[in-house]
């Protein structure tokens, strides 16, 4: 299962050091891992991994879908997925469109993770269980989740999958961009499987500036909208089309912001509140009973003279 | 679901009925009726199963029903932690969330704020008068979150890391925070209603000689306003943050009922309907117990209640023609639909009962106006958020399953009979007792 995967995690940013000194620094971050952030969400931006996703090159082969089951340890590797689940992280979702010529054709489009720079499973997570790492993965720990499931709530793009047929020891399962391969300086399984490059991966900033200029200097060819660029506050995976995203089953009308900027709000008033009604409170009791002197009543009821 | 497991799904089921039962019936009785009966049907006093006898018919009927809902309750329970949320819910990847958070956590805390409520009016704002209402109150509350902790339990996918928020702290979650006010406030009930718990244990001397009950007793009586703050706080956060939850659905929530003020309304709703529970369960106590009913007391509340009500009106309708989400409310959908059922029936409508003074001293307007409150008002709303809001996102595909909605009814009712144990054995209505032994 995917759990095994959840000793080797630490969220300090490992790419940077891999050399020389990795396996002594492999040792000082399992330890130093108990430490987690009280704040979660972004890291630093321009330095997070992301994966650029032109759905014009995907040519629907499934290879990517296939190597993370297999990377990732998950049951029934050789079957073909039709959906995110315990036993998919990534699948390829075909879809018929009608392309601007009037064809009808059908397109593949990978779905998974998003990665978030401000994840709602991470700030909606009362654990930490789901934890932004300072490369970019938003990653699972199952050892500290309650299975409270706010983090399917909270997803703005239905991707954490629970085992529902699981009665004690049930998990969230989501892509965890690989994170273990990164920290040994691999891609993503998904990403190197891809065949036709349609799976780029690297930094997201370079990424961006990238998918930009494709769509800049191919201006036939893409819709004018990197998805992911700014939805719910930008996302670590970006994708390129030629088709609207809307008809491609792209979740529509997500805010620019990230949703967790207003619960935080109004977490950020909370220690106002506390005091605020404490002091309320406590004022208005100390004049009402201004008058009253400490009275005790007897511990006995009369009941018991009656017995 | 696997097909190896349908048999003995519906075995475990069976047997989770049929053994409570038997329990009840006696198994030699069930044996009788099935093999014929001996010529003598004297049994001892020390035989193991003895044939029961009850009251009346109408009481073995009372009796077996409640037996089987409790076993089956308990039964389900246990399918659940065997095979999964997934064998007895109708729960999924796009429905997480369903009847054991929209009601059993949401409705049960909105339920239990009496207790923050009525302790506030009477200890904090110093209106002794109320103090007859208080500890039933309290108790309501301590009970209504006993129960949504065992509703967590069996919803929560890994109930033995529910300890975590309380170590590992989130500032950035809410629910962290509705984790954290969840297991303080509790506690702060337990305080609360220790007192009542205490004079029953120091009326046993041997008890109260050995340990220090007494001196205990008398320490919780002198700081009891120390917790009553703490609970107004508590609760104040508990209650909103429960709408807060929602604050993070932007996209998935009914614009209806979606708004940043969320936990502000929740919290209104709940000040509300602690009012209308303590009339309501007045009223039912009063009936069950034979007592008499506090009706000056209660039509104060419902004037209380009125008052919230209309200010809980006002700030929701302002909220929806700001948010330019009041078209919505003119469309023929089941959201609108159940939307004016909730404003209509659970908030328009007691809070016009209840600023009339004639109509508030009747008993039976109090009960059936704070009745609705408790059921349209605040009930289905947090249905209305937890679930029909979200159909419109998600499409029609969650409606609880049979088996929840059991397991729902099963929780209340071990409520109410707790409610019932604890009145009968404690002094929950300090009045009543003096007036007996006067």
């Amino acid at each position: 299962m995917s759990t095994q995967y959840k000793t080797k995690l630490s969220r300090r940013a490992f790419l940077k050091q891999i050399g020389a000194g990795a396996t002594a620094m492999v040792a000082a971050h399992l330890l130093s891992s108990q430490v987690q952030p009280a704040r979660a969400s972004t890291g630093p931006n321009g330095q997070t991994w992301g994966m650029l996703i032109d759905l014009t090159r995907c040519a629907g082969c499934n290879s990517c879908a296939l190597a993370c089951k297999a990377v990732n340890d998950l049951p029934n590797a050789d079957v073909l997925p039709s959906g995110l689940s315990s036993e998919a992280y990534t699948f390829v979702d075909a879809r018929p469109v009608v392309t601007a010529d009037g064809q009808s054709e059908t397109r593949s489009i990978k779905r998974q993770c998003m990665h978030c720079l401000d994840a709602a499973c991470v700030s909606a997570c009362p654990a930490a269980a789901m934890y932004k790492s300072e490369a970019g993965p938003v990653i699972y720990r199952a050892e500290r989740c309650l299975g409270c499931r706010y983090c399917q709530m909270a997803c703005p793009f239905e991707v954490p999958s629970f085992e529902w047929y699981n009665g004690i020891t049930p998990v969230i399962s989501k892509c965890w961009m690989c994170y273990a391969r990164l920290q040994e300086g691999e891609k993503p399984a998904c990403a190197e499987a891809c065949p036709t490059g349609a799976l780029r991966f690297g930094r997201r900033e370079a990424l961006l500036a990238q998918a930009h200029a494709q769509i800049d200097c191919d201006c036939d060819r893409y819709v004018n909208h990197i998805f992911g660029e700014h939805e719910v506050g930008g996302t670590s995976m970006l994708y390129l089309s030629d088709i609207p995203f809307e008809e491609l089953g792209f979740p529509v009308g997500l805010p620019q912001t990230a949703p967790p900027e207003e619960t935080e709000k109004i977490m950020g008033t909370l220690p106002f509140v506390i005091t605020g009604v404490a002091a309320l409170m406590a004022g208005t009791a100390a004049y009402t009973h201004r008058h009253s002197a400490h009275t005790v009543e007897p511990p006995q009821r009369s009941d018991e003279q009656e017995a | 679901m696997d097909p190896m497991i349908t048999p003995l799904f519906g075995f475990v089921l069976a047997l989770s009925i049929v053994i409570p039962v038997l329990f009840v019936l006696g198994v030699r009785y069930v044996a009788y009726r099935v093999a014929g009966r001996p010529e003598s049907l004297h049994i001892p006093a020390t035989d193991l199963f003895p044939v029961p006898r009850f009251a009346s018919r109408w009481q073995a009927i009372r009796t077996l029903a409640l037996v089987t809902l409790l076993g089956m309750g308990t039964g389900i329970i246990l399918l659940r932690f065997v095979y999964g949320l997934g064998e007895v819910t109708n729960l999924s990847n796009r429905f997480p969330w369903g009847l054991w958070i929209g009601f059993d956590v949401m409705g049960g805390v909105a339920l239990a704020a009496g207790a923050f409520v009525i302790a506030a009016i009477g200890h904090i704002f110093g209106m002794k008068r109320f103090e007859p209402l208080v500890r039933p109150a309290i108790l309501t509350g301590l009970l209504g979150y006993l129960l949504v902790i065992g509703g967590l339990m069996v919803d929560l996918g890994r109930p033995y890391n529910v300890w975590r928020p309380l170590v590992h702290w989130q500032h950035h979650s809410v629910m962290w925070e509705v984790g954290l006010c969840v297991a303080t406030y509790t506690t702060v009930l337990f305080i609360e209603f220790l007192p009542v718990i205490l004079e029953r244990v120091n009326q046993f001397k041997p008890v109260a000689k050995r340990l220090p009950t007494v001196p205990l007793y008398r320490l919780l009586k002198r700081i009891s306003i120390v917790f009553v703050i703490l609970g107004v706080v508590l609760s104040t956060l508990h209650q909103s943050s429960l709408g807060s939850l929602w604050v993070l659905l932007p996209t998935k929530l009914s614009p209806i009922w979606y708004s940043l003020y969320l936990p502000l309304f929740f919290w209104l709703s709940a000040v509300a309907v602690g009012l209308a529970m303590t009339i309501v369960e007045s009223t039912l106590s009063s009936k069950a117990f034979k007592r008499g009913l506090e009706l000056d007391l209660l039509a104060d509340l419902a004037k209380y209640a009125a008052v919230v009500l209309a200010i809980y009106l006002v700030a929701r309708m302002v909220d929806l023609v700001v948010r330019g989400a009041w078209p919505l409310l003119f469309e023929p959908t089941l959201q609108a639909a159940s939307f004016w059922v909730e404003i209509g029936l659970g908030v328009m409508a007691p809070m016009i009962l209840f600023s009339l003074k004639s109509l508030r001293q009747k008993p039976a307007v109090l009960f059936s106006g704070a009745s609705m409150i408790v059921i349209f008002g605040i009930v289905l709303n947090r249905l209305n958020v937890g679930l029909v809001g979200l159909w419109p996102y998600t499409g029609q595909i969650y409606f609880p399953s049979w088996m929840e909605i059991t397991v729902t009814v099963t929780l209340v009712t071990i409520g109410v009979i707790a409610f019932g144990l604890a009145a009968k054995y404690l002094s929950v209505f300090p009045e009543e007792a003096e007036h007996k032994a006067a």
